[in-house]
């Protein structure tokens, strides 16, 4: 397995750029998710490293040997673009040994080859199975052994598990996060799906508009988005966002009166300094909330916010209250035990020491 | 609006049967959601709800009306497949106009008036009637394309995954818009999806559908905490319910190989003793197990952390145990690493047992 490094790369189509200017590294053994809304670039970013599309400019190191010249046949990479689609006439065996009979391995080098992968993949017992009678996660297993018996390099997925039902993707999602677990191949993975990306990266590489917005581990691109775009696209349901503007209350110090119902907020101490010389320039700024540090409290109860239920979401485990403040909804993660009417009158607060503040022109956080 | 009833309905294609008897009673001005995966026979029953499709037979019944032989456009249900599509040469108020001047219905003009009014002010775009589509934004676009699915009056609305094709962001945001709008509107919403968490949001109540054949109809409440089978057990929910086959002998409920013994309540002892025999299927929900570093006597199995999922707002935590990975949910602030020797511990009172033939829910 292999490093692989963007460098600087940009690419073209006609008039429009695809990517701009990104630099990248996935490390040895590491499963990196490229994760952003069609169009951001991710798709283009992974073909070019496949050698499928030849960067505009700039370069693409796989192992430490630059291969930007090179074509996708000479790259040693395994692009796999659907995980459970395998021949379904041949058996596990038959199906992973297929690149190499292709190829007119010598039999004795082929069962050499398979009986490697197979370990590796802990599929011994299914290997006289036909695809039909595979489970999910052995199909995905299958199906990466057919690659892996090429030695690739780098593992490429696109979207492998896009187009499953619900219930089946989350399966093979953890499938897959296990697969990676067992085998530590370098995998570069593309979805548009941020709860993908969460359950299965040890990094996550969010792109918008070409752009590269931030790197990073789940749980730190979650607890500390560097901007809006990453704010609002991490997360289920994605971060509240709520317009303020710094102002200096009776007490003398600084709080945030709220655009959307002209209600003043009180800042704790270690955001005081920080929101202080936004407060001077008279500057907009953007409160992010999660749903989990938003509460709910009863109309006659503490809660600096007043709010109004717009729908209750039943998740199972929890509920998602949807609650209208002004023209913006803002959703609270609540107990399951939580049972609100809509249009009920509510008040709402804030975890003040959880809570990240943007610039509200510029987008970008002020907390990094 | 009106109450909806699928009566004894059986289809079969060719030698494929893709519905079993099929008796469904969706009430006057429910959100019922009818939930399966690929293939469970959901879209062939809106079909033949809506008359697009012929049944082998049963019976339909609309507003206790049979109306199994009616023609489609006689029924008076509308179909919805997708939301976003608008026109793009009309304005706001000529696309929510639209399905009210198809010349079958010859709606006089003063009253598309008032039911564009009303549909506008229920959606919040009384301001952007005169609007051009293109100069909407998302949102607006979305609620306009609700408004064009809903503007007409049938007795029923039929949906088939009208959200399956919108990016996650967009569907999250639909999903609370068409909650409350079915609730504003009172109507009668008949959706079909294999999202559980679409289902488990929206409905009222939910129908599990799996090969043609109706496992559980219940509110999302009893379809999560009591499932009628270990396959609705699975397929909602989000990380999914871990089965575990163990034994029970003697009053006694432990693993197979005894490294976890489960100490029972009463009521869940008395429940079992009319179950004969030997094993059965464990249900428990990830938030239903926790994590300690120190072993206890009961419910517990001791396990090695595999890998973690953060997910945000929790982790889950994927335990070895036995062959076995079971899922946990904990909260992101608990501190664990990857090979990490813990004990996982059960919430009893929370358990799902299971026949290990039948899977059906041990009653």
């Amino acid at each position: 397995m292999a490093e692989v490094i963007v460098q600087n790369m940009v690419k073209k189509f006609g008039d429009f750029t695809a990517v701009k200017k990104l630099d990248l590294t996935i490390r040895d053994g590491e499963f990196l998710v490229l994760l952003g809304p069609s169009g951001c670039g991710k798709t283009t970013t992974l073909r070019c490293i496949s050698g499928l599309e030849i960067p505009t400019s700039g370069s693409i190191i796989l192992d430490g040997v630059d291969v930007t010249d090179r074509r996708a046949s000479q790259r040693d990479i395994a692009f796999v673009f659907q995980l459970y689609a395998l021949y379904p006439h041949l058996t596990a065996y038959k199906n992973i040994a297929f690149p190499l009979k292709a190829q007119h391995v010598p039999k004795e080098e082929m069962d050499k080859e398979v009986d490697r992968v197979v370990k590796m993949l802990k599929i011994e017992h299914i290997l006289h199975r036909k695809p039909k009678h595979l489970s999910g996660g052995d199909m995905q297993r299958v199906a990466l052994g057919r690659a892996l018996v090429r030695r690739p390099k780098v593992f490429l997925l696109d979207e492998p598990i896009g187009t499953l039902d619900a219930a089946f993707r989350e399966e093979m999602r953890t499938e897959l996060k296990a697969l990676h677990v067992d085998i530590n191949a370098t995998s570069v993975y593309v979805t548009h799906d941020q709860e993908e990306a969460m359950s299965m990266g040890d990094r996550i590489a969010v792109m918008n508009e070409g752009v590269l917005q931030q790197i990073g581990e789940p749980h730190e691109i979650y607890a500390n988005p560097v901007n809006l775009f990453v704010a609002r696209f991490i997360g289920s349901p994605g971060m509240n966002l709520l317009e303020c503007r710094p102002e200096t209350a009776e007490n003398g110090k600084l709080a945030l009166r709220m655009t959307g119902n002209d209600d003043l907020l009180d800042v704790p101490g270690n955001l005081q300094q920080l929101i202080k010389e936004k407060a001077e320039r008279d500057h907009g700024l953007v409160l992010g909330v999660r749903p989990e540090d938003t509460s709910v409290h009863a109309a006659d109860q503490e809660g600096p916010l007043p709010a109004e239920v717009y729908v209750t979401e039943k998740m199972g485990s929890y509920h998602i209250v949807d609650l209208s403040y002004g023209e913006e909804i803002i959703r609270a993660r609540t107990s399951a035990y939580v049972d609100m009417e809509i249009g009920q009158n509510v008040r709402m607060s804030f975890d003040m020491d959880r809570v990240r503040l943007f610039d509200s022109e510029s987008g970008q956080s002020l907390m990094n | 609006m009106a109450n909806l009833k699928t009566v004894s309905v059986t289809k079969s294609f060719g030698d494929i049967e893709a519905l079993k008897d099929l008796n469904l009673e969706i009430h006057d001005g429910e959100f019922f959601v009818l939930l399966g995966p690929t293939g469970a026979g959901k879209t062939t029953t809106l079909r033949i709800v809506s008359g697009l499709e012929k049944m082998d037979s049963g019976q339909i019944l609309l507003d206790d009306e049979d109306v199994s032989d009616w023609v489609p456009a006689t029924r008076d249900v509308a179909f919805v497949f997708q939301f976003y599509t608008l026109y793009p040469n009309l304005n706001v108020r000529q696309n929510l106009e639209f399905p009210l001047k198809s010349p079958i219905r010859n709606t006089p003009q003063d009253e598309i008036d008032k039911k564009v009014a009303e549909v506008a002010k229920t959606l919040h775009i009384e301001h952007l009637l005169e609007r051009e589509t293109v100069n909407l934004s998302g949102g607006e676009m979305q609620r306009v394309g609700i408004g064009r699915a809903i503007v007409r009056t049938p007795k029923a609305f039929l949906m088939d995954e009208p959200l399956s094709n919108l990016d996650a962001k967009l569907r999250e945001e639909m999903r609370s818009e068409l909650t409350r709008l079915q609730k504003q509107l009172g109507q009668t919403f008949f959706y079909v999806t294999h999202d559980q968490t679409e289902a488990m949001t929206m409905a009222d109540r939910i129908g599990v559908l799996n090969e043609g054949a109706l496992l559980q109809v219940g509110t999302p409440d009893e379809i999560y905490h009591r499932p009628a089978n270990a396959f609705v057990a699975r397929f909602v929910g989000s990380p999914r319910m871990n089965l575990l086959k163990v034994h029970w002998k003697n009053d006694v409920l432990a693993s197979p190989g005894e490294e976890m013994v489960f100490e029972i309540t009463d009521t869940q002892r008395e429940l079992l003793r009319k179950y004969d025999k030997p094993e059965l299927i464990v249900g428990m929900r990830p938030e239903d197990i926790s994590v300690h570093d120190e072993r206890r006597e009961h419910n517990c199995f001791e396990a090695e952390i595999y890998f973690k999922q953060s997910m945000g707002a929790e982790d889950i935590l994927n335990l070895k145990f036995d062959k076995l990975v079971v899922q946990a949910t904990v909260a992101p602030t608990r501190k664990t690493t990857v090979g990490q020797k813990i004990c996982g511990y059960f919430d009893i009172d929370h358990a799902h047992f299971f026949d290990v033939d039948t899977e059906l829910r041990i009653v």
